[in-house]
């Protein structure tokens, strides 16, 4: 099958029926749409057993340091402006640790797409409470159940200015398929914050407690452009749970803000360096 | 022979940095060698700044402690320098800000008084050009050149026509002021202009931006912080011209991962903080390491811990850099000693990063940093550039392994995004084509394969500098910025026919163990003068040499080494 060519030889080690491997298939399938090979896309994961999909994907690979991804993704796509840059990030990796990144990467709104494996759990670490767990949720360190509200990865995004945002369900491929490829699409920073199911650990928000309450926003006419709406919608989380596209805006991304990526330059690696003139720098010191 | 110091003082917030840097250049320009210093405390008004400008007709390399000319803003400014002064020192006060009746100096010493604020009034009527008509009553006590400093504002004002000209007059009030009121003038110093060309007026910071532009730096992230803050501000200018992304990332953590970010994707990258910064970085610090991916650091050193003496100057970095990040990787530590190396080693830094696929630091600190030095132009076109094992685009088309397991442990390198085998960096350990992988022999070779890289390198490393002859009766050793004091200290002991040498060490990691051990051997007169309460260079010392330094000279008071503190300790020591 042509979907293979996004794929390696290494022996897949998530638990059998894991969230991962919808996100999986749908991200090949997404690149197969896009019309890209391989060498198209750079991948930069965080750590966290969405991570391990850097050994699955056959594509150009960054295993960051947990949390850190984004700013990888950043350097390497201001570096090279004609590379597709991905984030895989994880809920604790990219709301725990990497939460500032988080905020910033959105704000700032780089041509990048940061797909997040929300599972609500800690799963590396074999179950402890997350950024995204909810409240009195029993994990190894919250015995007591988890004092502190969750993080709200949707309104999250839309108060850091993301410019597209939105979620999916690793339950539904062919929608999340649909969703990673708008999101690759679109040009900005845009955030889909994906549910996923630790079928080992979180016995909670498992795929039959999903299926049960996702409902799509375009099919109840949800409008993307309009940010109050996203806000609101993105507030409704208990019997049901929507998914979809949030929100989208264009507005200029930050390649397009510095004069020096500007279309009609080279990327930043394919400049000569080897043959730089600096006399002229001397001159304001003199 | 004309070696003088002239110094202004006063309230932080009155563009005392300004002027001392127009004073310095209008010295430069009228032909003499120059060595700078500014010193601040951490606020932006009210605080007592000072800049202090050596200049001399013959090459001089660090301060020195006696003032010669000093300008007393304020009450304050003659509180803290008025021990400073020399005999035959002038004085230039302020009387608008200072009760002439209640200076007290000492005999010897010529007073100057000049209505600094009234004289600056009658420009625009405010006092904030106090400064600029100090600098023109400091030109004609040295009975310097009105017309070269004329131009030396004209150029730092540039654009800004209006305050150009207010800048001139003022500078001209005090100029006539001092001319008109002073019939014999008791002041011996004068700085005739001289037909030489004295090259440029750098910061050990300007020489790391123009050797990185040199070197093709294309990436550079910076968070803001003392005392490599004028590096961000250069690039943030400079960028677009240059071709040069400057992002003011949210944290230090950040910064260093998009610029591992951009090497990864075969952008030359930087970043540059001071400690604080730095321990942030540590983790991707590693990451650099693990991955292979080259990276230039600046790290520079203030008094620490924590938040310190964020804007003082120290040594005391040295061993949290040579080891920071858990386990063991290649890093290579440069440490120049003035920006004249501080150009070099940057170009260098750039190099070595690529070549090894490492990350390279070099360590300044705030007075190598922010000290302003004259320079002769840089002979650049005597740089190469050597980007290492990089594959060309034809060899990136067929399968290879980006962590192969090689001899001198540097494995090839590609470019992601191109066309052909795609390959993977791997924060986790990993197989040659950077799979994860935790079986014991593959870690094992994979640890062994990047310390060979340091092997490698550690053979090619230039031999350190030696000042002074082969045998000498003291031999005096330093780091880094301790350069300038002790070259100092040589020229003061030599005229006591005190003979010594000096090695100077700026590559600490790797470190040329053999020629200090060679160098050291059967000497007994040995002092480490360094910048840090632990002699921290000495331990490394004798880490990798067997060799125990006894006589140290340590400062941590986060002011710099004044020659004259260390020819003291060696007259001290020895005589």
């Amino acid at each position: 099958m042509e979907i293979d060519k996004f794929k390696t030889e290494e022996k897949v080690t998530w638990c059998q029926g894991c969230g991962n491997f919808g996100i999986w298939v749908a991200l090949r399938q997404a690149f197969l749409e896009l019309g890209w090979g391989p060498e198209d896309v750079l991948l930069v994961y965080g750590i966290g057993c969405h991570g391990h999909m850097i050994n699955y994907l056959n594509n150009y690979g960054f295993d960051a340091l947990h949390g850190r991804g984004l700013p990888l993704a950043q350097g390497a796509k201001l570096a090279n402006k004609n590379l597709n840059v991905i984030v895989i990030a994880g809920d604790g990796d990219q709301f725990g640790e990497g939460g500032n990144h988080f905020i910033h990467a959105a704000r700032r709104n780089l041509d990048i797409t940061c797909i997040i494996h929300d599972n609500q759990i800690y799963g590396l670490t074999v179950g402890q409470t997350s950024p995204t767990s909810e409240k009195g949720f029993v994990t190894k360190s919250t015995p007591h159940g988890a004092p502190d509200q969750p993080v709200n990865p949707i309104s999250l995004s839309l108060a850091s200015e993301a410019s597209f945002v939105a979620r999916g369900f690793s339950g539904d491929v062919k929608h999340l398929t649909k969703l990673f490829v708008d999101g690759l699409k679109h040009k900005g920073f845009s955030v889909i914050d994906v549910l996923q199911p630790c079928v080992t650990l979180n016995h909670l928000n498992t795929f039959q407690y999903f299926f049960q309450r996702v409902y799509k926003l375009d099919e109840a006419g949800h409008n993307h452009n309009d940010k109050i709406s996203a806000f609101t919608k993105s507030f409704e989380w208990g019997d049901k749970i929507p998914i979809g596209l949030f929100y989208k805006e264009e507005r200029p991304i930050l390649e397009e803000l510095l004069p020096q990526l500007k279309p009609e330059e080279k990327s930043l690696v394919d400049q000569d360096i080897y043959n730089i003139e600096i006399k002229s720098l001397f001159e304001e010191f003199k | 022979m004309i070696d003088l110091t002239w110094k202004i003082g006063g309230e932080a917030g009155y563009g005392i940095m300004s002027s001392g840097l127009i004073f310095a250049k209008a010295a430069l320009r009228s032909g003499y060698f120059i060595y700078d210093l500014n010193e601040y405390p951490s606020l932006i008004r009210g605080g007592h700044n000072t800049y202090t400008v050596r200049i001399s007709d013959g090459e001089i390399y660090s301060q020195v402690k006696p003032v010669n000319l000093l300008v007393a803003l304020n009450q304050n400014a003659i509180d803290f320098h008025k021990d400073e002064l020399s005999q035959g020192a002038a004085l230039i006060v302020n009387t608008d800000k200072v009760d002439q009746e209640k200076i007290k100096i000492s005999k010897g010493v010529n007073l100057f008084p000049v209505p600094l604020i009234k004289l600056a009034k009658e420009v625009d009527g405010k006092e904030i050009m106090m400064n600029t008509v100090a600098i023109g009553a400091s030109m004609a006590l040295l009975k310097g050149d009105f017309e070269v400093l004329t131009e030396v504002i004209k150029d730092f004002f540039k654009g800004k026509e209006k305050i150009e000209e207010l800048n001139i007059k003022a500078a001209k009030l005090g100029f006539d002021f001092i001319k008109n009121n002073f019939n014999k003038i008791e002041f011996s110093f004068s700085l005739p202009k001289k037909n030489r060309d004295n090259g440029m007026l750098l910061t050990g910071n300007d020489a790391i931006a123009l050797g990185a532009v040199k070197a093709g730096l294309k990436f550079f992230a910076c968070y803001p912080m003392t005392p490599i803050n004028s590096l961000l501000a250069y690039f943030a200018k400079q960028g677009p011209e240059l071709k040069i992304v400057y992002i003011q990332p949210e944290d230090e953590i950040s910064g260093i991962n998009m610029a591992i970010g951009a090497s990864f994707a075969g952008a030359r990258s930087m970043v540059a903080t001071s400690g604080g910064g730095f321990s942030l970085m540590t983790e991707a610090f590693g990451l650099a390491g693990i991955t292979e991916t080259p990276l230039v650091i600046i790290e520079g050193q203030r008094p620490g811990p924590a938040t310190g003496l964020p804007t003082w100057g120290a040594q005391g970095d040295l061993r949290f850099v040579l080891h920071a990040a858990q386990d063991d990787f290649p890093r290579i530590v440069l440490a120049p000693g003035d920006p004249e190396e501080c150009f070099w080693l940057t170009i260098e830094a750039f190099n070595l990063a690529e070549i090894y696929q490492a990350p390279a630091v070099i360590l300044t600190d705030k007075h190598l940093g922010e000290s302003h030095q004259s320079v002769a132009d840089f002979e650049d076109s005597k740089a190469k550039i050597d980007r290492g094992f990089m594959l060309s685009k034809d060899d990136q088309l067929k399968e290879y392994k980006r962590y192969q397991f090689t001899e001198n442990g540097i494995s090839p390198r590609g470019i992601p995004g191109r066309k052909g085998f795609t390959f993977r960096a791997n924060s986790d350990e990993h197989n040659e084509y950077g799979f994860s992988n935790e079986e014991a022999e593959v870690r094992k070779n994979q640890v062994e394969k990047r310390m060979r890289k340091m092997e490698t390198l550690a053979k090619k490393i230039p031999n350190p500098n030696i000042y002074g002859p082969d045998k000498a009766e003291f031999t005096l050793i330093g780091w880094g910025s301790a350069k300038g004091p002790i070259l100092e200290a040589q020229k003061a002991l030599e005229t006591e026919n005190v003979k010594t040498n000096f090695l100077h060490l700026t590559y600490m990691n790797p470190f040329p163990s053999q020629f200090v051990a060679d160098f050291l051997k059967g000497k007994k007169n040995v002092l480490m003068v360094e910048q840090n309460s632990t002699a921290q260079c000495a331990g490394l010392i004798r880490e990798r040499t067997g060799i125990t330094i006894k006589n140290h000279l340590l400062k941590y008071d986060g002011r710099p080494f004044f020659p004259e503190e260390i020819a003291e300790k060696v007259k001290e020591l020895w005589k």
